[in-house]
């Protein structure tokens, strides 16, 4: 049994008078892959929005119940939501980096958390981070062009080395192949297998084979509950309810 | 069969044909527009193109009749030069021009053909080369109004004489000035150099563009900084509450609000509750400042608007704060946007007029300002201050103003389209 890193426990989210989540439990263990799946609407993106406080930005979401980062209440009132985010880096559905230069999009992170002391730091920084995202060697010989520059798969790719950047315990990514093709989603994911051995990744998506290669648990969202959560192989050849089952058959979502 | 073929083939060229009128529709929309903004170009353009010539005589001025050595005129302190009595050795010198004419009134009348201020220029002259004057000096004399108009053939000379501005004698003498070409026609620097003036081959827009520019500058320095500040706060940081809400629409009630409100909102409170001076760029320029600011806000809150939610969201997420994610990743994307905004704003706030007749800039103002808190005139205003003379002169100098103030909306509006062109972020 590996050690838990995050711990939900009756997390209720509204949005509004709607009500998004409903008493979702589930612990995440350390340096491993946790995939949530669902239909669309189902709730997985806000649950791994809260994780990072994300939801902070919409001004109509309300999050109740707890959620804890290595014990650590994430919404007690005395955590710094810049902190935390150093902590609990996030790559998006849409690869989204800054209209910036290659170099400006993974130093900016380190930058302004005062990480790198000289400039030769941030220079190492910056090429460990690509290093990491498996994107150095693509781009090594234009570190100064435009991030938006890049095709689709290496944009991906520049915002892991971005949320890689700043040194985080935890990577969130919303469904972050879903943009991309078959090509740039098989280099994504084996870049998760690299980087499951330093991080703990959460990574909600909505193809199940994605889910079964690259994850350890899964988790089953429908209609803001958490039906089901177990081990990966157990989710898609045992499910325990019958809606898991349902849905990986392919009989509704 | 082929009946449904021809049915088909008829409701095509039916939508075809409504098409072709559409578009036929659309070309004569934009031929129209066009080509009355090519009737008004060519005809301000027809009328002022003058304006920027001017017509001046040469006169021998024998300096050695004002004093026995001329090389004494190098002591002389311009204040010496200001006290010398010029008057009549001025006129004596354009009547050199005629030798023979011995009757007072056709002496008169041969005055009359230069400028009021003859002796003035000659004693400019005489001012700024004091030190190398010769005996006898050739000097060109601006030509009066009267002259000048009649030698760009805009004065009728086949009118009668009683209901002609310049009389028979006069014309006499000019045309044989001209045949001893002594009469020329140069570029009409001072127009662009002098302040107003009652007499119209005297009167610049000099003064007025310098205003203009002051306006403008406070205008500047003024709406810029509020109208960016206001529109980050209110598309970024404020609360979506009844308060905001009520806000922009007060914003945009605003930039709807005739220009002459914010005049008279000028003359209550600027002048007569702040006390600051009358007829000046200051107050112009808080004025025009009013009235530029929604236009600048609004327009920064569009190009702010236009920044996607998901740059802010990677800032956020590697734990920038609100702040650094707007100011570090929003605003510069947006930047372009807002600079076109406030160029467009301090355009609109070089044209206008009616605010600044409220508070006094539509005074009649010789000096040309050396600061915003001088007394002045504005490029619209001076155009309506001229287009009420009656004098041809005028006429021209109205034309040849309304040129220069095109012309700096031209210039202004090509620079927020290079600007646009040149920073906009390509995504």
């Amino acid at each position: 049994m590996k050690s838990i890193k995050i711990k939900a426990d009756n997390l209720n989210v509204y949005y509004g008078e709607k009500q998004a989540l409903f008493d979702v439990s589930m612990y995440m263990e350390e340096k491993q892959v946790t995939a949530l799946i669902g239909p669309s609407g189902c709730g997985k993106s806000t649950f791994i929005r809260c994780l990072n406080r994300m939801n902070d930005v919409i001004d109509i979401c309300k999050v109740q119940g707890k959620i804890e980062i290595d014990g650590n209440d994430i919404y007690a009132p005395d955590m710094q939501v810049e902190q935390l985010r150093e902590r609990v880096g996030m790559v998006f559905q849409k690869p989204n980096p800054f209209p910036k230069s290659i170099f400006e999009n993974v130093a900016y992170g380190p930058r302004i958390h005062g990480i790198a002391e000289h400039k030769s730091d941030l220079e190492e920084i910056v090429v460990n981070s690509l290093k990491k995202a498996a994107l150095f060697d693509e781009v090594k010989d234009r570190l100064n062009d435009a991030g938006t520059g890049l095709s689709g798969g290496q944009q991906q790719r520049l915002c892991i080395a971005r949320a890689i950047s700043v040194n985080p315990d935890i990577i969130l990514m919303d469904e972050p192949c879903s943009a991309l093709d078959p090509i740039a989603t098989a280099r994504i994911e084996e870049l998760m297998g690299e980087l499951k051995t330093e991080y703990t990744i959460i990574i909600v998506t909505h193809s199940m084979q994605q889910a079964a290669r690259v994850s350890s648990r899964t988790g089953f969202f429908h209609l803001g509950k958490l039906v089901e959560v177990d081990k990966t192989e157990t989710i898609f050849s045992n499910p325990s309810d019958q809606r898991t089952q349902d849905y990986i058959t392919g009989r509704f979502g | 069969m082929t009946d449904r073929i021809e049915q088909r083939i008829n409701s095509l060229n039916k939508r075809l044909n409504s098409e072709k009128r559409f578009r036929i529709y659309c070309i004569g929309a934009m031929s129209f527009a066009l080509a009355w903004v090519l009737i008004l170009f060519l005809n301000i353009f027809s009328s002022g193109y003058s304006a920027f010539y001017r017509t001046v005589i040469q006169v021998d001025v024998p300096f050695l009749n004002l004093i026995e050595d001329t090389t004494q005129f190098t002591e002389m302190s311009s204040e010496d030069i200001n006290n010398l009595s010029m008057y009549s050795f001025s006129k004596k010198a354009i009547y050199g021009l005629f030798p023979d004419i011995e009757e007072k009134k056709d002496k008169k009348m041969l005055i009359r053909l230069f400028s009021i201020e003859f002796e003035q220029e000659i004693r400019e002259f005489l001012k700024s080369n004091k030190s190398n004057i010769n005996e006898t000096e050739t000097i060109y004399l601006t030509a009066s109004d009267d002259v000048d108009q009649v030698n760009k053939g805009n004065y009728p000379r086949d009118l009668d004489e009683d209901k002609r501005r310049i009389k028979d004698i006069q014309l006499l003498f000019f045309d044989d000035l001209v045949d001893r070409g002594l009469v020329s026609y140069e570029f009409n620097l001072p127009f662009l150099m002098r302040g107003d003036s009652r007499e119209p081959e005297l009167a610049g827009v000099g003064g007025s563009i310098v205003g203009s520019l002051f306006t403008i500058l406070v205008v500047l320095i003024l709406s810029f900084p509020i109208g960016i500040f206001a529109a980050i706060y209110l598309e970024e940081f404020a609360p979506k509450n009844r308060v905001t809400d009520f806000i922009e629409i007060n914003i945009n009630n605003l930039a709807a609000v005739p220009s002459i409100v914010f005049g008279l909102l000028g003359l209550g409170i600027i002048l007569n509750t702040f006390g600051l001076p009358r007829s000046t760029p200051l107050v112009g320029g808080i004025v025009l400042s009013l009235m530029t600011l929604p236009t600048i806000i609004i327009a920064t809150r569009a190009s702010l608007r236009a920044v996607p939610p998901s740059i802010r969201e990677g800032a956020l997420a590697v734990g920038a704060t609100k702040m650094q994610a707007v100011m570090h990743h929003v605003v510069p994307v947006a930047m372009p946007g807002a600079l076109t905004g406030t160029i467009i704003g301090l355009a609109q706030a070089l044209g206008e007029t009616a605010p600044l007749l409220l508070i006094g800039m539509v005074a009649f103002v010789v000096d040309v300002p050396q600061t915003p808190l001088d007394a002045s005139a504005s490029l619209p205003v001076q155009v309506y201050l001229w287009s009420e003379s009656a004098e041809r002169g005028y006429v021209e100098k109205t034309s040849a103003t309304i040129m220069m103030l095109l012309g700096f909306l031209i210039l202004m509006n090509l620079a927020a389209v290079l600007i646009r062109r040149k920073f906009e972020t390509k995504w």
